[in-house]
């Protein structure tokens, strides 16, 4: 169900926890799906062995995805104009992580309603994997 | 669908033709960021292993390469930022055509990283009839050694 500008406030938030356990397996079902097979991401030896990382770690893009599921939840299918984050610290395999949305702003813009929301994700340790923002189309 | 799967998101919008059908956007869509998989489509894409040309992960040595080579030993491009800009929903059946083009860069000290080397890329996805359906802008870093863990 849409959000909207009649319900919704500034400081509004949603939270949802969009990978719990995340599986080295996951990440490589990531990579067949996105096409970004970089041994980083697909390839303990040589993310250990040879690149110096504990352990293969999550596609940004994963984590980007993940946070986006928690989004398009809350403000609707089709709703978003933009999306956009920054990737903070590496997601590695076994992270738990929680994304939440807070509206900074509801708006009106020729007649249409917007809400801009500010996004962090978080691991379980309670460290920020991704910081950004988004706008959604809501109703009135 | 495969991309929705891989995200974890059991959205019917993604995969219930029917269900998405009675719905506003009126037909499935594709997940915000799933223009990521056009990677799939560039034939020169140089994070997939191609047949007859080296790989960079392991086999028989943890490099893959043929012994003698020591790897990069660590740095290397990591995706720092990623921003999409959406002018209309994406449907199976659009074909999309893409280009790109590099926007800024700048350099600045990192705290785990060294020195850190910022590029940016905007990549426009355009449909059939040349309208815009998603603008991609992304930031690259590349480090000067592996990041630490802190």
């Amino acid at each position: 169900m849409p959000l909207s500008a009649r319900n919704l406030a500034k400081g509004d938030s949603h939270e949802a926890v969009v990978v719990d356990n995340l599986t080295r397996t996951q990440i490589v079902q990531y990579a067949g799906a996105s096409g970004d097979y970089n041994p980083l991401h697909t390839d303990e030896i040589f993310a250990t062995q040879v690149a110096g990382y504990p352990a293969v770690f999550a596609h940004g893009m994963l984590t980007m995805g993940l946070t986006g599921r928690m989004l398009t939840d809350w403000v609707g299918d089709g709703r978003l104009v933009s999306f956009g984050v920054r990737f903070k610290r590496q997601v590695w395999p076994g992270d738990t992580l929680t994304a939440t949305a807070t509206v900074e702003a509801v708006r009106e813009d020729d007649g249409r309603h917007y809400a801009d929301l500010a996004l962090s994700t978080t691991n379980q340790d309670g460290e920020e994997v991704l910081t950004g923002s988004a706008t959604a189309r809501i109703d009135a | 669908m495969m991309f929705a799967r891989a995200i974890g998101d059991p959205n019917p919008i993604y995969r219930d033709a029917e269900q998405a059908a009675a719905s506003e956007c009126g037909g499935i869509i594709a997940p915000p960021t799933f223009v990521q998989a056009s990677a799939q489509f560039d034939p020169d894409y140089p994070l997939r292993p191609k047949p007859g040309v080296p790989w960079h992960g392991s086999g028989r040595e943890p490099t893959g390469r043929s012994s003698g080579s020591s790897g990069e030993g660590g740095g290397g491009s990591l995706h720092a930022e990623q921003h999409y800009t959406y002018h209309r929903d994406l449907h199976p059946g659009d074909v999309l055509t893409a280009t790109a083009r590099p926007g800024d860069s700048w350099e600045r000290e990192g705290r785990r990283g060294g020195k850190l080397k910022f590029s940016e890329n905007v990549v426009e996805f355009r449909d059939e009839e040349g309208e815009l359906v998603v603008t991609a802008r992304s930031v690259a870093v590349r480090t000067e050694r592996v990041v630490e863990q802190s």
